[in-house]
């Protein structure tokens, strides 16, 4: 097995023993902060599968740069729709009109 | 042999194989706003009623779940080898290991299919046949009704790879592709990759909640 | 003389692109990207005319206050259908799909773009698109707007949104595919010496707007996809009776619709961009902000939609956030202006059409700009949110701006892409004739909102009634000033002038190339040996 491909099958192991702790991570009871772990184990089993399967580590840089803008850009969604809903302020709640 | 397939607006096949690379990049890219808003939308769903959606994705099946992931990354690891060969010119190699991932990915499906058989029977399809006992009715049914989207969507997503995985493995198996000329390869393993990362965090966010602790 | 060094070449010895293959099948299979700009073309002055005639009859429609000739029913079915229709079947495929397909190699001194089957899917989708809206609409009974909003849309409205909304989908489609196809072009076909420095500005607004068709209208697509789930299956994140939020839907549709704001200018931009120097006679001025500040339109583009929210229930601090960033945005817009300003100064400006229509776009984009800065004002957006005063805003910058543009780049290309010269004095005409029967009709719309006239009415009170008869009086005038064209133009194909290679005077590879061009665009591979707008300085 050449080497490249070699390296391909240990991060293959590697995707797999991250499933698996993403997986036991559902059952620790972290509560609020299951969700963010669970994003952040997923975001570096993405991260191996476009670094290495991908081969951005070999790409040219402007394909870090056209994978990179879909990421940015959904970032953009994300955080500018939560600057809405984090501060929405409860009226009904708080007992007013 | 490889001359014909160089289009009049390329310098070489250097220069196509590098263009058409960074189109599928492009692509992936779109792809990433499309299904990334899907999940925008289930996310911001999930902070206004996040019990609700814990107990709903409580009865997602697991198993399967966790099953399918390991099949779609070992597929990948199967893609990455035959865009590795490739690369060497090796296009015996470059379509056996693609066979291998399309049947690893027709094997996801078939598992899917048995999963949804299983969601239609304990009546988790959106509607008035809909029942499910969690602390908000409604909440849990629009749960699956964002489960049945992204992983219907996601399904759509790996039949159309599947097709591309079978064409391009049958040029290779004719041996078409060489070492100055691959790039079909390298395109549709990109995007299988990308269809993987996307059941990465659909797997993390659809099929994880609501377990335990 | 002419800039790059490339020197004109005679007629090749094959035929131009017009007569490489005269079969309906070599038009309809083509990949020549001038050919599919062509079709393009055709496609999107059929969609136009059908949304004018829907902006007919609300204009004839609201000369009497209780409404000349349509229900209330009707009237919201047409302004749908007119919104619909003008912004994905016409603004925003208009100058990308039809100056971009066919100038964008030429500029880039390249053969073809990079995908030149995908150019003609992208055509068949945008067609098949239109068949499908259209059919929803006209068949159907849509009247939700173009904006779609919920819950109305997948609670109240009928069947055909469905069809309507997978026909928008199918669209997106295109327009993805299109900015793809434009980006990589740009980034992988540049003639040799072509640097970023040397494109002109017409590429770099392209590659902007393509951004923003590539990472913008996915999501577009995928709300619309919600949208007809939810109303399929009674079912969604969207419906508050669900549990859903429909202000998700409108975080989630603005996303796209405001940078697609954008998209429907910034082409125009660049168009204006090339014709201000080409007959001021002068370099364009400032161009390396002229060229960066169409990247930050597209970037900070995407940071201001929820603009469109400030009465509609998100948090007041994600207000302030927005409003702040729109007042951002508007930078980079006025950067334009100031620059195509200060490069007529002291020009030797000549006043053929194309340049009455960018001079129109200039004033006209400038007056829908500053007006969207009293929009992105928190406390005056209270008040005139959903008057007129909005209608006036964006039809300046849609309309004023964008559909000038579109006219100017037909005239100033005409003779490239068909080898023949407009009448010069007919097209000065109608230049002139759409600008007052344009401000004819919008002016009035501003005095309308400001005094509180709500939008999307079929009647409204008799004090409004003067202001109304003003902008009938005023569309029935531009209704008049877009058909000319078509006919003048027309007769130009069979009776006009033969054009030369470069009948302006003008810099930039396209005119380089032969009136109409060959199918190959060019001889030989170009080579690039200095920047754009190389028009000698005037003399101190």
């Amino acid at each position: 097995m050449k080497p490249p491909v070699r390296r391909a099958l240990i991060v293959w192991l590697g995707l797999l023993l991250l499933l698996a702790g993403n997986t036991a991570l559902a059952f620790v009871g972290l509560g609020a902060l299951a969700p963010l772990a669970h994003i952040a184990v997923a975001a570096a089993m993405a991260a191996l599968v476009l670094v290495v399967f991908m081969e951005l580590d070999r790409g040219a840089s402007l394909f870090w740069v056209f994978a990179g803008a879909g990421f940015f850009w959904l970032t953009i969604l994300f955080a500018l729709t939560a600057a809405d809903y984090l501060t929405r302020y409860n009226f009904a709640a708080a007992g007013g009109g | 042999m490889s001359e014909h397939v160089l289009e009049k607006q390329f310098v070489d096949l250097a220069h196509q194989s590098e263009t058409a690379e960074l189109g599928i990049w492009g692509f992936i890219a779109t792809e990433v706003l499309f299904l990334g808003g899907l999940f925008a939308a289930y996310g911001f769903f999930r902070y206004l009623h996040p019990a609700a959606i814990a107990q709903a994705a409580a009865h997602t099946d697991l198993k399967i779940g966790a099953a399918n992931t390991a099949l779609l990354l070992t597929s990948s690891f199967f893609m990455s080898w035959a865009s590795l060969a490739a690369r060497d010119g090796e296009s015996r190699i470059v379509a056996r290991v693609m066979f291998v991932a399309a049947a690893l990915g027709v094997v996801f499906l078939g598992l899917k299919a048995i999963e949804y058989t299983d969601d239609i029977h304990e009546h988790l399809w959106p509607g008035p046949g809909f029942s499910l006992p969690t602390a908000d009715p409604k909440a849990g049914e629009v749960f699956y009704f964002i489960y049945w989207l992204l992983t219907g969507i996601h399904a759509l997503h790996l039949m159309a790879g599947i097709g591309a995985i079978l064409v391009i493995a049958n040029r290779a198996r004719h041996g078409v592709f060489t070492r100055a000329y691959h790039a079909p390869v390298r395109v549709v393993s990109l995007y299988w990759h990308f269809v993987d990362i996307v059941w990465i965090f659909l797997f993390a966010l659809i099929y994880l909640p609501g377990r335990g602790g | 003389m002419t800039a790059t060094t490339i020197v004109e070449l005679p007629r090749p010895r094959g035929d131009s692109y017009l007569t490489d293959g005269t079969t309906l099948s070599s038009w309809l299979l083509t990949h020549d990207h001038k050919r599919i700009a062509i079709l393009y073309c055709l496609s999107i002055t059929v969609f136009f005319f059908i949304g004018g005639a829907a902006a007919a009859l609300i204009r004839l429609n609201l000369i009497t206050p209780r409404g000349l000739l349509l229900d209330a029913e009707t009237y919201n079915r047409i302004f749908t259908l007119h919104g619909v229709v003008m912004v994905w079947l016409f603004l925003v495929p208009s100058i990308p799909t039809t100056f971009g397909n066919f100038l964008l190699p030429l500029m880039l001194g390249a053969k073809d773009l990079a995908f030149p089957r995908i150019n003609l899917l992208s055509w068949y989708l945008f067609v098949l698109s239109g068949v499908i809206v259209l059919a929803g609409l006209i068949g159907g009974s849509v009247d939700t707007g173009w904006t779609f909003y919920e819950p109305l849309s997948s609670g109240y409205a009928s069947g055909a949104l469905v069809v309507v909304v997978g026909g928008i989908f199918v669209n997106g489609f295109s327009s993805i595919l299109t900015g793809l196809n434009f980006v990589v072009t740009i980034h992988r076909l540049r003639a040799p010496g072509l640097t970023w420095y040397r494109l002109p500005i017409f590429c770099w607004s392209t590659y902007a707007t393509s951004v923003i068709l590539m990472l913008a209208t996915p999501v577009l697509a995928v709300t619309l996809l919600l949208v007809a789930a939810e109303h399929l299956w009674g079912v969604g994140v969207f419906d508050p009776a669900h549990g859903g939020d429909p202000l998700l839907f409108q975080h989630m549709f603005w996303f796209y619709s405001h940078p697609a704001v954008y998209i429907m200018i910034l082409p125009g931009m660049g168009v204006v961009s090339e014709i201000v120097p080409a007959f001021a006679r002068k370099p364009l001025f400032g161009y390396h902000f002229v060229a960066w500040s169409s990247v930050a339109i597209a970037v900070i583009g995407f940071l201001v939609w929820g603009h469109h929210m400030f009465v509609a229930g998100e948090s007041i601090y994600a207000a302030l956030v927005f409003s702040f960033l729109s007042f951002i945005v508007a930078v980079p817009s006025a950067i334009k202006v100031f620059n195509w300003l200060a490069t007529l100064h002291k020009g030797s400006i000549s006043f053929e059409a194309p340049m009455l229509y960018a001079l129109g776009f200039i004033l006209l984009f400038t007056i829908g700009g500053l007006t969207g800065l009293f929009l992105a004002t928190l406390a005056f957006d209270e008040h005139v949110t959903a008057t007129y005063f909005v209608v006036a805003h964006f039809h300046y910058i849609m309309v004023g701006g964008m559909v000038s543009a579109y006219f100017a780049a037909l005239h100033y290309w005409w003779p490239k892409v068909t080898g023949r010269l407009y009448p010069e004095s007919w097209a000065r005409f109608a230049a002139i004739l759409i600008f007052f029967g344009f401000n004819l009709t919008f002016f009035p719309q501003f005095i309308l909102g400001y005094l509180g006239m709500p939008r999307r009415y079929a009647t409204y009170p008799p004090e409004f009634q003067v202001w109304n008869v003003f902008s009938s009086a005023g569309a029935s005038i531009l209704a008049a000033a877009y058909v000319l064209p078509l006919f003048y133009l027309t007769w130009s194909l069979f009776r006009g002038e033969r054009a030369p290679g470069n009948p302006w005077g003008a810099t930039g590879l396209e005119w380089q190339s032969a009136s109409p061009p060959p199918t190959d665009n060019f001889e030989r591979t170009p080579r690039v040996t200095r920047p754009p707008y190389d028009y000698p300085e005037p003399a101190a």
